[in-house]
């Protein structure tokens, strides 16, 4: 066969390898979005916003919440004093007396106030917090000690529970690493589903399957995507731990935040490769751009709860066991995971099954999306029924 | 080379209840056009996705030069859609380049079938331009340079001529015939009979699935028999029904046009186009391709009305 293609002079090239198909459609699919406006914009927007986020958060920290003292009724008189003291500095604080040091100790670990003061005098004052006392009542303490004697300036504070000085950070990390996961992919998604429909659309598909084969372009499409989103995710991420180190705002290590940052690339990949996957066969039982939003919800919509769960729960309470059990359901552990591992609380063990688990079902996704993806790329009109689309060629 | 030819062998294709193609067979011989016609639905463009790989056939196969179409000799044909397929938004120079690498074209060799081609086609001058922004006719000599990009053996293309101003039909004539005259066997699709009839080798007519007609155009003219055509203005409508050795085809301006049985005399009929008033033309030739074809169509209306 080759023999009479050379004799007649007439096809000049070789049959394309597997792996050199998919990297022509992954290279033409990288270029094309590297260079779209709407890439450079979105890069933009995140760039902008994990920026924002060290500046956000030093600028919110210091809220004008009302801080509350617990103080034993032998001190009733010190209360006074501090409440007084905390009027002219212009904070809010309130002071209540309880019956004995227990009573006191039990209202700082069930949260009602912020501080319990066991002694006071000039020795300096002694004062038992459940994590970490607020510098706002630590300047309290201070201010109203010096009153009587200048000696007792000094605060001691003993904690209930072992405080760790880099949870702020490590709550910022991990939002901003599961936002980041989130956000990407969600767009990445998104530009599979929109780049699938564009070919059927545009009808080119036609011509690309005539020369290639739908999973070489489909893998194609997913890698190109793919690396589009890595470098959405690396510029944004490495600007943000600069800035944050920069800034003084991030004293977790250097290691720690690579680290951070790698991890979250594991997950992206991870996570990519089964929703791309979805993704793209669900812009296949499409023809037009108008009708992608109704396949495109069921998908996002365990993308989205993974992430509200993740916000709403974790900053407050790494420990959620929801949250656990959703570090480990595929489809919403590429957001929680990384999260729960920025925070400290998800042991290796946990990071690896979660990550092996994401990537057995994407294997799992590949035979179905696959096979969706023949049955329906060449379909035009209609929205092609999920039974149709899932039936064995 | 003794049997460079692509067969196409007994396909059958069922869409649901819908019978696509039952039984279609025929075939390209090397260095030949071939005109591919048929009603819209006769199967036409089902047959040409199957040949590419692009559909797959419930039975039948494709063979070329003896061995059945695999993908390796699916990356030799070159392809035009029917339903034209570019991206709307890359250049054209890069479109084409991408279309070449993927035949399996080296960088060098696709870059230079680019710069040749759309040279030949006339859009040079558009190869930095969004395909979006060129008109419907260039953007078609694109489409028509994605098929030929990559140097093809075969040639399938559907409806090429289709939305092309008559200097762009000559242009693609013009290549059709030098790809012909190369060795490659050339199978088009069209509803432009004229255009089928100057340019074919041999045509197929295809109805319901089926090729109903194959041959050389000579051969299915004279197979159609003689027609006479007559132009007689003042003749009222019908007026050759009761003539003997004529069926009417179509009557339309006061020309009528007759099909003429085999021994028939042609006189007879003037003299009843005379009766009926002044005759201006008169006029005994053989069926065109267009007149086979109309016959074909109206078989396949009359046994549709039938079932």
């Amino acid at each position: 066969m080759t023999n009479t293609a050379d004799a007649t002079g007439h096809h000049q090239g070789a049959q394309l390898s597997n792996v050199e198909a998919v990297k022509l459609v992954a290279g033409r699919e990288t270029s094309v979005r590297l260079r779209s406006k709407a890439f450079k914009i979105m890069l933009g927007i995140t760039a902008v916003a994990f920026l924002a986020v060290p500046i956000i958060t030093k600028l919110a920290a210091p809220g004008p919440s009302t801080q509350h003292v617990a103080v034993v009724q032998a001190d009733a008189g010190y209360g006074q004093e501090l409440s007084a003291v905390a009027d002219k500095l212009h904070q809010k604080v309130d002071v209540i007396v309880v019956a004995d040091p227990a009573a006191g100790t039990a209202a700082v670990r069930d949260g009602k106030v912020d501080a319990f003061v066991t002694a006071h005098g000039a020795d300096g004052t002694e004062v038992t917090v459940d994590k970490s006392l607020p510098n706002s009542l630590q300047t309290l303490f201070a201010v109203v000690g010096q009153a009587p004697a200048a000696a007792s300036q000094h605060v001691q504070v003993s904690p209930l529970e072992k405080a760790d000085p880099q949870q702020g950070q490590k709550v910022a990390i991990a939002i901003v690493a599961g936002l980041l996961m989130y956000l990407i992919l969600m767009t990445v998604g998104q530009m599979v589903a929109q780049g699938v429909v564009e070919e059927k659309t545009s009808r080119v598909v036609e011509l690309l399957l005539a020369t290639i084969k739908p999973w070489q372009l489909l893998a194609g499409k997913v890698v190109g995507v793919a690396v589009v989103g890595v470098v959405q995710l690396l510029v944004p991420g490495v600007l943000g731990l600069a800035v944050g180190m920069a800034d003084g705002q991030l004293n977790v290590s250097l290691s720690a935040s690579v680290g951070s940052l790698l991890w979250t690339l594991a997950w992206f990949v991870a996570g990519f490769w089964l929703y791309a996957l979805v993704f793209a066969s669900a812009g296949a039982m499409v023809s037009r751009q108008e009708d992608l939003g109704g396949v495109m919800a069921p998908i996002m919509m365990p993308l989205v709860a993974g992430w509200v769960v993740a916000i709403s729960i974790l900053p407050a309470n790494p420990q959620s066991g929801l949250a656990e059990i959703l570090s480990f359901v595929p489809f919403t552990a590429p957001v929680l995971m990384p999260m729960r591992w920025a925070l400290g609380v998800a042991p290796l063990w946990q990071v690896l099954v979660a990550l092996f688990l994401t990537l057995a079902t994407g294997v799992v996704v590949l035979r179905f999306a696959g096979r969706v993806y023949r049955n329906s790329v060449l379909r035009s009109g209609a929205r092609v029924p999920l039974r149709e689309a899932l039936k064995a060629a | 080379m003794s049997d460079r030819r692509l067969e196409v062998d007994a396909l059958t294709k069922r869409y649901g209840d819908t019978v696509a193609l039952d039984g279609m067979t025929f075939d390209v011989r090397a260095g030949e056009i071939f005109g591919f016609v048929g009603s819209n639905g006769a199967g036409k463009t089902t047959t040409m996705r199957i040949v590419l790989g692009v559909l797959a056939a419930d039975g039948g196969e494709v063979r070329w030069a003896g061995v059945p179409v695999d993908h390796e000799i699916r990356s030799r044909i070159g392809y035009m859609p029917e339903e034209r397929g570019l991206y709307p938004r890359m250049k054209v120079g890069e479109q084409l380049t991408y279309l070449a690498r993927l035949h399996g074209l080296g960088a060098a060799q696709a870059a230079a079938a680019v710069a040749e081609w759309t040279e030949r086609l006339g859009v040079h001058a558009r190869v930095g331009d969004e395909v979006q922004k060129l008109s419907l006719g260039n953007q078609q000599r694109v489409q028509l340079a994605a098929a030929l990009v990559h140097n093809p053996e075969i040639l399938v293309l559907d409806e090429p001529f289709s939305g092309l101003d008559p200097v762009a039909v000559d242009v693609m004539s013009q290549v059709l015939r030098e790809k012909a005259a190369e060795g490659i066997p050339v199978i088009f699709s069209s509803h432009q009979l004229d255009l089928v009839e100057r340019l074919c080798d041999r045509v197929g007519i295809v109805r319901a699935g089926t090729m109903v007609a194959c041959d050389t155009v000579d051969e299915l003219r004279a197979s159609g028999g003689e027609e006479l055509l007559v132009h007689a203005p003042a003749a009222p409508e019908g007026w050759a029904a009761g003539v003997p050795g004529v069926t009417v085809r179509r009557q339309e301006n006061g020309r009528t046009v007759l099909a003429l049985d085999e021994g028939a005399d042609d006189q007879t009929v003037l003299t009843a186009a005379l009766a009926t008033g002044p005759v201006r033309e008169f006029a005994r030739r053989r069926s065109t391709l267009t007149e086979l074809f109309r016959h074909v169509v109206s078989t396949d209306t009359h046994t549709g009305e039938q079932q």
